[in-house]
């Protein structure tokens, strides 16, 4: 069945219930997911952005068919995932980061023979597939070398081919470059891109939370936070929206007692931000207008603040993030990690 | 980088149904039949101590002045004790350590069946232990001067094979039950070990425990299974035999039919649960 949208959610959401082992009872529910609305189409480079906890990979595991919504409906090559997975499984594949699959006594050739195997590819084809990947990823010199000899990001690079190797119409990559150091992410980028370029009316759905990353590779974003889809238009957009308004970066010698309210009851202070990181106090702020920066200097100058640097600057996803949850993405991890835990 | 678009935009053609169920069997027997052989190591592990763990039943048994057969007894017990350890660590447990490595929902996510990824496991389970078993039953021979005397080799043959079938369909059917119980599957496989042992006869004629618990141990197929060919090796094995060859091998024959259907629809019920509750398919990462 042909379908405009390589992907399409309706409504859709997840709650883990969380049960008493011996009796049975329902201990805790957790909200992973609410009322998710997405359509993808086809040839898209579709970013999901939020922090750790946000219900990123709930909604990568549904839509791979490896977890059951609990309300609502999604399609992934226009079949439903729940009554016909046996109809989208040859079409995707995904790659998550850190993970740890294949088998370390393995090579590299051989890890990768083997899940194309389960694809159905010939061993010919797989074979010529896996060098030309390797060699465009950077890795064809560690082709007969054993997996558990692998550094992380060699790691990561082969199982980025495995999920290229089987020629998805439909590729899931989870937080493709979690973990990896600054070259190996951008080859991994490269990759991506390059790949997609070769491909036109394929589709990728990524997740991250790296903003560059998004910003960079995406068609579109969707802001997701505690389940929730915030926001969703492409990079440009989202940061348009924030152009109207002036955003300045102020370094200050130290806080005085300053509070983030303090400066966000000024009139036309639309969000302050203040952190301190090795003995530095920064404030970042986005104001109505330019003509706002008095008034803000003023507060500081009242309290014997001084001001080290201060610099206008363009909108970036971080301060799109920030105008829609809140806060930054660090805090919001943070706060992810304390309702897991508690 | 120097792109050469053609490779990557040509559309790849894929296998499906029966074929690509061999050619999943095959791709999940090859981590052990070629990656298992790389580490040297298996030689002191699995030849050497298990013909160590064997001497020690010989020289009791020689020392008690017990019939020189069950020397070849021992033998026996001790080469097929290799594919109970396969069995239990590298049959009942995978899915389980599958899970941890991420691998399962790539499995489960693949359009293959996962029915043919266990029969791959098991597959290649047999080859690789076999090479095991036999070095086993060389060494111990060969150091012990075991004497055979074959009755029928078809029907040892039979037996063999149907007593591999029914023990893989066995660690197939509770590799779906090690990983619906979860942290357990280390502590049940160390719990199942040594019982085993004694309670198949893995060292000594099953007959010996009684017709009753000898008939429980017969839910494992190497019960029957090692009892048949004692008696088709030794002239003395039928003399020692809890049941005739040709009861234990149809019981062997209704233990696989039994233990594959098992297999078949607890991977289904695992798939659902999984699917359902989403917690089968957590992984470290």
């Amino acid at each position: 069945m042909a379908s405009d949208w390589a992907i399409e959610t309706h409504n859709l959401g997840r709650i883990y219930t969380i049960r008493n082992r011996r009796e049975r009872k329902i201990r805790k529910e957790i909200v992973a997911l609410r009322d998710v609305n997405l359509q993808i189409p086809r040839g898209e480079l579709f970013g999901l952005l939020g922090p750790n906890g946000a219900g990123k990979t709930t909604l990568i595991k549904i839509l791979t068919t490896l977890l059951a919504p609990t309300t609502g409906w999604a399609k992934v090559a226009g079949f439903d995932v729940v009554r016909e997975p046996q109809k989208i499984r040859p079409r995707i594949n995904m790659v998550s980061g850190g993970e740890a699959s294949g088998y370390g006594l393995l090579t590299v050739r051989e890890n990768l023979w083997m899940f194309a195997q389960f694809y159905g590819l010939s061993s010919r084809e797989a074979n010529r597939r896996i060098e030309e990947m390797l060699r465009r990823i950077g890795l064809a010199d560690r082709i007969h070398t054993k997996s558990s000899d692998l550094s992380t990001g060699l790691r990561q690079k082969m199982n980025i081919v495995r999920g290229f190797l089987t020629d998805p119409e439909i590729l899931f990559l989870d937080e493709p470059t979690l973990g990896l150091d600054v070259n190996a992410a951008r080859d991994v980028r490269r990759f991506i891109r390059e790949w997609l370029d070769a491909h036109p009316d394929r589709t990728i759905l990524l997740t991250t939370h790296y903003m560059v990353e998004a910003d960079e590779l995406c068609d579109r974003v969707a802001i997701i936070s505690q389940g929730r889809v915030l926001a969703c238009d492409s990079p440009e957009a989202l940061k348009r929206r924030l152009q109207r308004e002036a955003l300045f970066d102020i370094e200050i010698t130290t806080p005085n007692g300053l509070t983030a309210a303090a400066l966000e009851a000024i009139p036309g202070v639309r969000k302050a931000l203040l952190t301190e990181s090795n003995g530095i106090a920064r404030l970042n702020l986005v104001l109505a207008e330019d003509s706002v920066l008095p008034s803000v200097i003023q507060v500081l100058t009242e309290r014997e603040i001084g001001v080290r640097h201060l610099t206008k600057r363009e909108p970036t996803l971080e301060d799109v993030f920030v105008e829609l949850v809140g806060r930054p993405l660090t805090e919001s991890e943070e706060q992810a990690r304390e309702m897991n835990e508690s | 980088m120097s792109p050469e678009p053609d490779l990557l935009r040509t559309p790849v053609p894929k296998a499906s149904g029966w074929r690509l169920f061999l050619k999943t069997v095959v791709a999940r027997a090859y981590p052990r039949v070629i990656g298992q052989q790389r580490e040297r190591s298996w030689i002191f592990f699995d030849v050497f101590l298990s013909i160590l763990a064997v001497s020690a039943y010989v020289f009791v048994y020689r020392a008690i002045g017990a019939p020189e057969e069950y020397v070849g007894f021992v033998i026996v017990g001790g080469a097929m004790t290799a594919f109970w350890l396969n069995v239990l660590w590298s049959m009942s447990s995978q899915l389980y350590w599958e899970k941890e490595s991420g691998n399962l929902a790539l499995y489960i996510m693949a359009p293959n069946s996962m029915m043919a990824i266990l029969l791959g496991m098991a597959i290649g389970g047999i080859i690789a232990t076999s090479l095991r078993a036999v070095a086993i039953l060389a060494v111990g021979s060969l150091i012990f001067h075991v004497q055979y005397t074959v009755g029928s080799i078809p029907a040892l043959v039979a037996v063999f094979l149907l007593t591999l079938a029914a023990l893989y369909g066995l660690g197939m059917m509770t590799a779906s039950l090690f990983l619906l119980w979860g942290r357990e599957a280390w502590h049940l496989a160390n719990l199942a070990q040594e019982p085993i042992y004694l309670l198949s006869g893995f060292y000594f004629p099953v007959k010996n425990l009684g017709f009753w618990v000898a008939a429980v141990a017969s839910i494992i197929p190497l019960t029957l299974g090692l009892d048949a060919m004692r008696q088709l090796l030794f002239p003395s094995g039928a003399a020692l035999g809890f049941l005739s060859v040709p009861v234990e091998i149809a019981l062997l024959a209704i233990l696989t039919f039994i233990f594959l259907v098992a297999a078949w629809w607890l991977l289904r019920y695992m798939e659902r649960i999984a699917i359902r509750e989403g917690r089968l398919l957590e992984y470290r990462r």
